[in-house]
């Protein structure tokens, strides 16, 4: 199969509520930004892929509104996915391994504040057993910590310390919400919010648009000096129910990062979407990271994490950080669902 | 296109107004699953899951893949859910068909539904957005002017739209799965039918439907091998261009027929009208048959109408589009544009039962979405080239 490697990323700086900046202004920003990054205009790419969501914007149809940042006309090749950026950025090189397209421009946006977020996540549960309960996003997130906390999996110092890396990562990144020096002993002095998560221990809302620019590895040399090489890329889902999945492991992403090719390379860091501080150990361990892999060197979710985009930036941080030579290999992933249900993994290496 | 790649199993569910015996996952679990056995299959035989529907809030369920994953045997798997609008049916068929033509899988599901009954399209399409333009009148009111200007720019005469929806419910009548069988069906009967969105009548809209669609998708070689004639993809497309902008025909999008002419180039068709032995094509209103006509290249600009009104457009006649009574006898939205495909891939499969054209060897799927700027496209043929 094809080879595809990443040429150039871009995001908006995440902020809690854009208020009167639409998804749109957002969307210009990015697409422009890694357009004129690279010298090219969007009549040069091949096939244009996003993922974003209706129920966000609180509209059926809401992504019509986001072809219009690329301005369509004369025709483009594109598709749409109601998934995170990540999945996007699959179809795109699926379309560039098919020998159809040469270069693809993957887009991802979401922007929550309008809505109430923990609420409007019910609704992606089963409609008939468990969205009537009104199970939110955080509370389900806080039954899956529980679970692991009661089990031994983990404790409440190892999420605490999740949570200051994090933030002490994330002072090297502009772009992200949250960031700062905490120790752990501060972190656990805090009240819970929906026990046993702290406030800390749950991503931030944000509001924000990434876009990037992937390409076969010709044309990606072509276009830029350093590409980073996507090695491999894998996602796989489990179980809607969360009461028939082993919450305190994380099956899929296992699976996931075998099929990506992860145990033939030298793994140095990794970016792992976890909305949710004990999410990040979980991840940790379904990847067999040891300590030398450095952990969110962006600072995560927990920094930003804009809906519908947040794993799309994952996979963007970590081939920023390639191509700024700090790593050579590393791995990304990208999540969906209520605990963890749908994972992505991609590993990604500085072109030879 | 890279690898060949065939259907080699075809799943539709009854269509009609509310499936009240089943839930969603039951409804594309039925689908699914007769797509499975109609390919020679297990569950397990399945590599990747591809799932396509309409906007969530014709449901009310926010990325309803994730809470389907176990109804379509999905646990464990790739799973993708893929979202265009109306084309949305065609383009998860050409999404779901590019993981095999990529090389990535060998063997993939695809599934789109609509389950109207659990919420109101019409509701759900006019949600005011700030700033945005508004939707008032649900995808009829949207469309209507469109129609009028074709009419305008034509001259067809006012019975040429009555005359496909006319057609398309005989057509209907033979296919058992359809959900609209009006017997006495007849032109009289349409233009007295009350009018919705002038000049678009009752009888000459698609209805509300429940529904699922599911297609099992194969490499050449399982395709080779599998115990049912495979139906080749020969060639497939999509097209997307802006809503609102200077110089773009709204009436006949460029979109539309730079999606064709790909296809076409694709599966060496020259002269679609007659290379081409049937279309599935989206027509949700009467008039979009004459139009989509003149847009896919079966007949010049203007000149559409006059094959609706010779009935070259039947079975039987040079180039029938919509045999199995098309999105105007059933339209489970989301999955609307895939049973196209799936309607295409049975004709020249020679298992189109009673709505079958003899002798089919290469048809057309079709389906359009949005503002009528999403296109998605195939060709598939009885023929390995």
């Amino acid at each position: 199969m094809r080879d595809v490697a990443i040429v150039n990323y871009r995001q908006t700086v995440p902020v809690r509520d854009s208020g009167p900046v639409n998804e749109l202004q957002m969307l210009e920003q990015v697409i422009q930004g890694v357009i004129n990054d690279t010298g090219v205009a969007l009549e040069d790419f091949d096939f244009v892929c996003s993922g974003s969501c209706d129920y966000l914007a609180g509209a059926a149809f809401a992504f019509v509104e986001g072809v219009e940042a690329v301005g369509p006309f004369p025709p483009i090749k594109e598709s749409h996915v109601e998934m995170d950026g990540a999945w996007a950025l699959y179809e795109a090189i699926l379309k560039i391994r098919t020998g159809e397209a040469d270069s693809a421009l993957v887009y991802g946006f979401g922007k929550s504040s309008p809505g109430y977020l923990r609420s409007v996540m019910s609704l992606q549960l089963d409609p008939y057993y468990l969205t009537p309960l009104w199970l939110d996003s955080i509370s389900a997130a806080a039954l899956q910590a529980a679970q692991c906390l009661n089990s031994g999996t983990l404790t409440e110092a190892d999420m605490a310390a999740v949570v200051a890396r994090s933030r002490a990562n994330a002072k090297s990144i502009a772009a992200s919400q949250l960031k700062g020096d905490y120790s752990v002993a501060e972190l656990l002095a805090e009240p819970t919010m929906v026990s046993p998560l702290r406030k800390h221990d749950c991503a931030p809302i944000s509001d924000g648009a990434s876009a990037m620019i992937v390409a076969s590895p010709e044309k990606a040399k072509e276009w830029c000096s350093q590409p980073v090489m996507v090695r491999g890329i894998d996602h796989r889902i489990e179980s809607s129910m969360p009461t028939l999945r082993d919450l305190t492991r994380s099956e899929s992403t296992s699976i996931a990062g075998k099929a990506a090719g992860i145990a033939g390379v030298d793994v140095q860091f990794a970016e792992l979407h976890a909305p949710f501080s004990h999410q990040e150990i979980l991840l940790q361990r379904a990847l067999e990271l040891d300590d030398k892999v450095d952990l969110n060197p962006s600072g995560g979710a927990l920094a930003a994490n804009v809906m519908m985009a947040a794993g799309l930036d994952r996979i963007g941080h970590a081939a920023s950080m390639i191509q700024a030579g700090r790593y050579t290999c590393g791995v990304a992933h990208a999540t969906s669902g209520a605990c963890l249900q749908q994972n992505l993994v991609a590993v990604l290496e500085a072109a030879q | 296109m890279s690898r060949l790649a065939a259907v080699t199993g075809i799943g539709q569910t009854q269509y009609k107004s509310a499936r009240k015996d089943v839930s969603m996952a039951g409804l594309v679990h039925e689908a699914a699953e007769r797509a499975i056995q109609d390919a020679g299959i297990g569950w397990d035989d399945i590599d990747a899951v591809i799932i396509g529907k309409a906007p969530d809030m014709f449901e009310g369920v926010l990325m309803p893949e994730l809470y389907l994953a176990d109804a379509l045997g999905a646990c464990g798997k790739p799973m993708m859910r893929v979202h265009t609008a109306g084309s949305v049916g065609g383009s998860t068929a050409v999404v779901a068909a590019s993981h095999v033509t990529s090389g990535s899988f060998d063997r993939i599901l695809t599934v789109t539904f609509e389950k109207q009954s659990e919420s109101n399209a019409m509701w759900a399409l006019s949600i005011p957005r700030p700033f945005s333009m508004h939707l008032n009148a649900g995808a009829g009111g949207h469309f209507a002017p469109h129609i009028r200007e074709y009419i305008r720019r034509s001259g067809a005469p006012a019975h040429a739209g009555p005359m496909v929806a006319v057609k398309d419910r005989k057509n209907a009548l033979k296919n058992p799965l359809a959900h609209l069988q009006i017997p006495d069906i007849s032109l009289e009967m349409v233009m007295e039918s009350p009018m919705l969105w002038d000049p678009v009548r009752f009888l000459e809209s698609c209805p509300s439907s429940d529904g699922a669609c599911a297609l099992v998708i194969s490499n050449e070689k399982l395709a080779s091998e599998g115990p049912n004639k495979p139906a080749w993809i020969r060639g497939m497309a999509m097209r997307s261009e802006t809503m609102t902008c200077k110089g773009r025909d709204e009436v006949n999008p460029l979109a539309g027929s730079d999606c064709a002419k790909d296809v076409y180039a694709q599966a060496g068709i020259k002269d679609p009208r007659r290379e081409v032995d049937m279309a599935e094509v989206y027509v949700p209103f009467s008039w979009y048959e004459p139009m989509w006509l003149e847009n896919l290249g079966f007949a010049d600009e203007g000149q559409g109408w006059k094959l609706t009104e010779s009935g070259e457009t039947e079975i039987g006649g040079s180039i029938p589009f919509n045999c199995s009574g098309g999105v105007l006898s059933s339209n489970p939205i989301g999955a609307s544009g895939m049973i196209r495909f799936a309607e295409a891939a049975r004709q020249v499969r020679g298992t189109a039962g009673e709505h079958q054209v003899d002798g089919a060897k290469m048809a057309i799927g079709h389906a359009y979405g949005a503002s009528a700027q999403f296109f998605a496209m195939w060709a598939v043929s009885s023929e390995k080239p």
